[in-house]
């Protein structure tokens, strides 16, 4: 196998985050001298694991400048890396800020890149790469001549690396990491990173690491068979079913869209929540959708959702046609109540 | 002072997402069944990008959108039949691939030579808008290298709002990991922004801004020179669609209760 980069941002305390892990475990899999190249403030415990991870060479860019997440500086770290690596095949985790910034990198170093890899494996001594095209209605594996071929990995494809994990091979003794630092001259940036918005702790409804997807659709806005709207109860049994089963909220493009329309319909739900072609493909084990019809374009984003059970009181709906494992032909806010009754 | 905008939109067209697709070998590599007979719409977060830069030039007086598509002419033509009616924009147009299969290097290449060409673009006012994936290809890759190859090094993905301020320096959204939002000021253009959805609504049809637009689409669409996005060092292995049929058990006439215990059983399984 050709010669590896693992291209990993560190924490604010120097330590690598899961999806780095994964990458890195990714890396190790697919064989090839590997060195691992870090941007942080403090890169030391990652320096260490990485070479009891069996790293051949560590390369580092530290310094404030390169403690933002900010395209000009984490392009110019990465490409500086990436030159004195000289590998021919570069991964890395696809975490905002490198989807942000290494596209360009790959550009200025004459390579290719390919986004949101799935899977990644030896195919006669080269990567060959899977990734899902038409919003995640085909899968490709393809593979490339140009190199530098720059790899970004979706987060939950591999396993994240442990020092448990059996094929590591200790090239130094954990905690004597050496270092090579690449001296870059921090580019003149006219962006500064000023601060993140986020809900807060008890609002936030996006949970990446939930096992459940807990999906609300359009139908919870819209008049009952009694011929009415519960807009409240609907709100307070969403959120219930949120807190009682440790869910992650998703929502369907015309909820969401009644949000941003100004209109008093669930005030927590926006289009960071929405899944599907427009929306997000969040990865959880379990998925249950409540009065979403399941059309196409909504179900498009659950195809890293392994089990599905959905809740309408339509036997025709979407879910019913071969995209749920179980549908209940119910009134999602009987089903709900007794739910969160259950779970409380 | 003058905070007028350049603002160019690129952004191409793609398969309307009520179609279903299926993979199929063509000469060239990979393709669509029945490609140029599938309906397309201008690609959803391109289109986002599209209202937002109109919203934008409308707030910042003098300044000017352009939509820089690459897609086959006749295709181009039928989107921009409505796209035009939505908001005020020049369109430059390439005729090529709006492929999924074709890739971001090469589609930078065309996309950036035809921004260059734009006669009288003021670089020092510029933001280079689209979406920040597609909806074809969905790699979130061509805007920042089409950016590069413009001398823009500031540059932003997944992009929900930008606030210009009196001094002409923009205070900018950009989603994060955990439904959070990173907020950056950047004090010039030139820059890049690959948006999400923002927070604007789709504009109505307005037949006036139709007529005005027709008026430089297509000779636009006329003057469109052949484009090629082509790779040949990329080769794909395999195109299949996923196993999408479950068995579907479907359960008409289980109690509230008792789906309830279902689902909490289901839910506590490992
Ligand atoms: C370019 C484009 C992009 C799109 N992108 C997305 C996307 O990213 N995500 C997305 O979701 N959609 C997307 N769509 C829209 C999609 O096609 C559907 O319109 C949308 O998903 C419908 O949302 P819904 O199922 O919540 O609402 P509806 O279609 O209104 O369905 C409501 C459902 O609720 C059920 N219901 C009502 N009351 C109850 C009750 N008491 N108990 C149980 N069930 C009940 C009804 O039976 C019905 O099935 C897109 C469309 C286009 C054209």
């Amino acid at each position: 196998m050709e010669s590896i980069l693992l291209l990993a941002h560190t924490e604010a305390d120097g330590t690598l985050a899961k999806p780095a892990l994964e990458a890195l475990t990714a890396a190790l899999e697919l064989g090839g001298e590997l060195t691992v190249g870090l941007v942080g403030g403090a890169v030391e415990p990652a320096a260490n694991l990485a070479a009891a991870a069996g790293a051949r060479r560590i390369l580092a860019v530290t310094g404030e400048p390169f403690t933002q997440p900010r395209y000009s500086t984490d392009a110019a770290a990465a490409e500086a890396i990436a030159r004195a690596a000289g590998a021919a095949i570069v991964l890395a985790p696809a975490t905002a800020r490198w989807a942000r910034a290494l596209p360009g990198v790959a550009y200025r170093l004459g390579g290719r890149i390919d986004t949101h890899a799935t899977g990644l494996a030896e195919r006669d001594g080269a990567p060959a790469v899977n990734r899902w095209f038409y919003r995640q209605r085909m899968e490709a594996v393809l593979t490339r001549t140009a190199r530098p071929w720059l790899v970004l990995l979706d987060a939950g494809c591999f396993a994240p690396w442990s020092e448990a994990t059996p094929q590591a091979t200790p090239a130094r003794a954990a905690g004597s990491a050496q270092v090579e630092f690449v001296a870059v001259e921090a580019p003149q940036s006219r962006t500064t990173v000023t601060g993140i918005q986020a809900p807060k702790a008890d609002e936030q409804t996006i949970r990446p690491d939930a096992k459940l997807l807990f999906v609300a659709g359009a139908g919870w806005t819209k008049k009952q068979p009694d011929g009415a709207v519960h807009v409240e109860e609907a709100q307070l049994l969403i959120l219930g079913a949120l807190r009682g089963a440790q869910a992650s909220l998703g929502g369907s493009k015309s909820l969401v869209d009644l949000s941003g329309e100004g209109q008093a319909v669930l005030p927590f739900m926006t289009h960071l929540n929405q899944v599907g072609q427009t929306g997000s493909t969040p990865r959880h084990q379990k998925g249950l959708s409540t009065c979403c019809h399941g059309e196409e374009p909504h179900v498009v984003g659950w195809r890293f959702v392994t089990e599905r059970r959905a809740v309408n009181l339509d036997p025709n709906c979407g879910w019913s046609r071969g995209k749920a494992d179980v549908v209940y032909v119910a009134d999602a806010f009987a089903v709900v109540r007794e739910l969160n009754r259950l779970l409380g | 002072m003058n905070t007028s905008l350049q603002i160019v939109v690129s952004g191409s067209i793609v398969p309307d997402p009520l179609q279903t697709l299926e993979p199929v070998t063509s000469p060239g590599g990979p393709a669509l069944k029945n490609e140029m007979m599938l309906p397309a719409v201008l690609d959803p977060w391109a289109a986002h990008a599209l209202y937002e830069a109109a919203h934008l030039a409308l707030a910042q007086p003098g300044s000017k959108v352009w939509l820089v598509s690459m897609g086959p002419k006749a295709k181009l033509q039928q989107v921009m039949m409505t796209v035009a009616q939505k908001v005020p924009f020049e369109l430059v147009a390439l005729d090529g691939s709006a492929s999924g299969f074709t890739d971001s290097f090469a589609t930078a290449a065309a996309l950036a030579g035809a921004i260059e060409a734009i006669p009288g673009l003021d670089k020092s006012r510029l933001l280079l808008f689209g979406g920040w994936e597609s909806a074809s290809r969905g790699a979130g890759s061509t805007i920042q290298m089409t950016a590069e190859r413009l001398g823009i090094t500031e540059q932003f993905q997944g992009v929900d709002r930008i606030a210009v301020r009196e001094d002409g320096s923009f205070e900018v959204l950009e989603r994060i990991e955990g439904g959070r939002h990173q907020v950056s000021v950047c004090t010039a253009p030139p820059a890049a922004l690959g948006w999400a959805t923002g927070f604007l609504p789709e504009p109505r049809n307005n037949p006036q801004v139709g007529m005005a637009n027709m008026k430089t689409v297509m000779p636009a669409l006329q003057r469109a020179k052949a484009a090629t996005a082509a790779d040949a060092g990329l080769r794909f292995v395999s195109v299949s669609l996923p196993k999408q049929q479950r068995e579907t058990r479907i359960e008409k006439n289980m109690a509230p209760e008792q789906i309830a215990r279902e689902i909490v059983a289901w839910i506590r399984e490992e």
